[in-house]
């Protein structure tokens, strides 16, 4: 298998939370990791901010799935190529091969079969990109260690009886499914708690301590 | 022009409305292909009800079909009776209405004419075609059948095929108007009579159709027709009678009884995927076209999961998709009612890709 060299970690990005443009950081690093004029599916894509930016500064040519109908109803009025759709039933019906990154984007952890959807997206794309919030980070830890609550924190402020977010893990898990389905890791970035990446070429254990979130580019080990 | 019955329907004429100008590019032409019962007076005043366009709301000036930045054309499909050639037209070989002898017509012919039409107009490229129902089964097969000729398509409460249930309410349909003696074996024209009875009791079912439930419990609930209580008698007692029978009578006024037998066997015969080898995906293959395919949750004549296949085929087909289900109690007919959401989906569709054709700046 492959892991990160130190060389592969991407610590470019400037370190404030909202990117130059005003566009949020670990959208900004789902971008850079973004070929120009690529044929790109994002999977679960909110109001589509990063499709927006994807097409601004990318020129690529973007798709994208969401679950809430209100969701997709502002991306179409937006000019956006959105359907409604659910990532764990409406990923079987694309053809292999169909795009060049398919993106998942802070979706991982409330899709109800990670594996089986990760495996899609590398089926339908030549690339993915998978971004989600670390459940390995301190203040989590720290949460259920002394205060002995489910975690709440910025990136994960649900109650636990009424969050999407179904199936946690942290940046170690999810090295270890990618290993389990048998995936390059091509580049990785970890952001701490105030959206910075993480600039020190640190060993996983510290980004799996310290990054709040993280994002993996990943591609198909053929 | 041939038709897929086999024969040869020539010469044919069709009756068209268009507003708007076509620009120098001939670029911003805009197709709209109307439902089972509608025309060509999309924005404009009808001739015989003197009510406003069909689907005013959606198409005019500063509308989201903006009137002032598209050139838009409306045609009246073949077998229908509003000018175009249709059943109630007269057969050139013997010089009476055709009636019965009217070949059946397909939505692939209705399309066929169209595209004759375009011709005509010296439109090689549409830069949309849009419609709702029928017109959104008329919007898919230009997408099958003319896929270099259709920039972007907003197929719109509609199916790649009739159900099961949709042929047998029309068939009920059919059997009305043929059970009014009135019809005299669909020689009425000949004979001076009108089966209007049977064409409004046609009506009057299918409009239930185009309604939910909850609508119309909503606009007429158990509600009187201007009386206290029920006459014990089969007078249109309830408010949803009278207002069944009020629509009924004022479509006989409009509408030809042949031509709805030819439009409702039109639909009923529409399956994409069957002249596909029974692969939807095959019709829209390497479709460059977007599409912006649109339902409504209350709609059970063509429910949303019609819409999902569309959806799920153009997916399997790689083409440029987006997909809108908007929530709304109006049913089938929402998509020609004043519904806020609908009409920001597509203007913003438009924009995009108007965008994406250079269209704007110009116009």
């Amino acid at each position: 298998m492959s892991t990160l060299s130190r060389a592969d970690i991407d610590v470019s990005a400037n370190g404030t939370a909202r990117a130059a443009g005003g566009a949020r950081v670990d959208l900004v690093l789902v971008t850079e990791m973004v070929e120009r004029g690529a044929k790109v599916l994002d999977v679960g894509c909110g109001d589509g901010e990063l499709l927006r930016l994807l097409s601004e500064t990318r020129d690529v040519d973007g798709r994208g799935i969401e679950l809430s109908r209100e969701g997709v109803n502002e991306c179409v009025a937006k000019g956006l190529a959105v359907i409604q759709g659910d990532a764990d039933t409406d990923l079987s019906n694309y053809p292999d091969d169909a795009f060049d990154y398919v993106i998942l984007s802070q979706t991982l952890q409330a899709t109800r079969q990670p594996r089986i959807v990760l495996e899609h997206m590398l089926r339908i794309g030549r690339h993915a990109i998978v971004s989600f919030p670390n459940f390995g980070h301190w203040q989590v830890r720290m949460q259920l260690l002394f205060a002995g609550h489910m975690p709440r924190t910025d990136m994960l402020p649900f109650s636990w009886y009424d969050t999407p977010n179904i199936h946690h893990c942290t940046i170690k898990d999810f090295r270890q499914l990618c290993t389990a389905v048998g995936v390059r890791m091509e580049k990785a970035v970890a952001l701490n708690a105030w959206g910075s990446p993480l600039r020190l070429a640190a060993p996983w254990w510290f980004w799996n301590l310290f990054g709040e979130q993280a994002v993996f580019l990943l591609s198909r080990r053929d | 022009m041939r038709l897929d019955a086999g024969v040869e329907l020539s010469p044919f004429q069709i009756a068209y409305k268009t507003y708007g100008r076509l620009n120098a590019a001939r670029s911003n032409a805009v197709l709209i292909c109307h439902a089972l019962t509608g025309d060509q007076h999309v924005a404009s005043v009808h001739p015989v009800t003197k009510k406003a366009g069909w689907w005013e709301t959606m198409v005019g000036p500063g509308r989201p079909i903006d009137t002032e930045r598209y050139f838009v054309i409306c045609p009246n499909v073949v077998g229908a009776c509003m000018g175009t050639t249709g059943p109630s037209s007269t057969d050139p070989k013997t010089g009476k209405p055709w009636g019965l002898d009217f070949p059946v017509i397909t939505i692939r012919d209705m399309v066929r004419a169209q595209a004759m039409l375009l011709d005509h107009l010296g439109i090689e490229s549409l830069f949309t075609v849009a419609g709702g129902s029928m017109g959104g089964m008329q919007v898919l097969q230009w997408a099958a059948s003319y896929p270099d000729r259709v920039f972007s398509a907003l197929p719109i409460a509609c199916a790649t095929r009739h159900s099961a249930q949709n042929i047998a309410f029309h068939e009920v349909g059919r059997q009305a108007i043929m059970a009014d003696p009135e019809w005299r074996g669909g020689r009425y024209l000949l004979e001076n009579t009108n089966p209007r009875r049977g064409l409004a009791v046609a009506r009057m079912g299918a409009h239930i159709t185009y309604l939910s439930d909850a609508a119309l419990h909503r606009k007429f609930g158990r509600k009187f027709q201007d009386r206290a209580n029920p006459t014990f008698s089969f007078d249109a007692d309830f408010e949803v009678e009278s207002y069944l029978r009020h629509q009924g009578i004022s479509f006989v006024e409009r509408f030809d009884a042949n031509s709805y037998l030819y439009l409702t066997r039109a639909m009923d015969y529409f399956d994409l995927a069957a002249d596909h080898d029974g692969i939807l995906a095959k019709a829209f293959h390497r479709t460059p076209a977007r599409f912006c395919v649109i339902s409504f949750t209350s709609d059970w004549l063509f429910p949303t999961s019609e819409s999902r296949a569309i959806v799920q085929a153009l997916n399997a087909a790689s083409a440029r998709v987006s997909f809108a289900e908007i929530v709304t109690d109006k049913g089938h007919d929402a998509f020609l009612l004043d519904e806020p959401e609908l009409f920001a989906i597509v203007r913003g569709f438009l924009d995009g890709a108007g965008k994406a054709r250079g269209l704007g700046s110009e116009s």
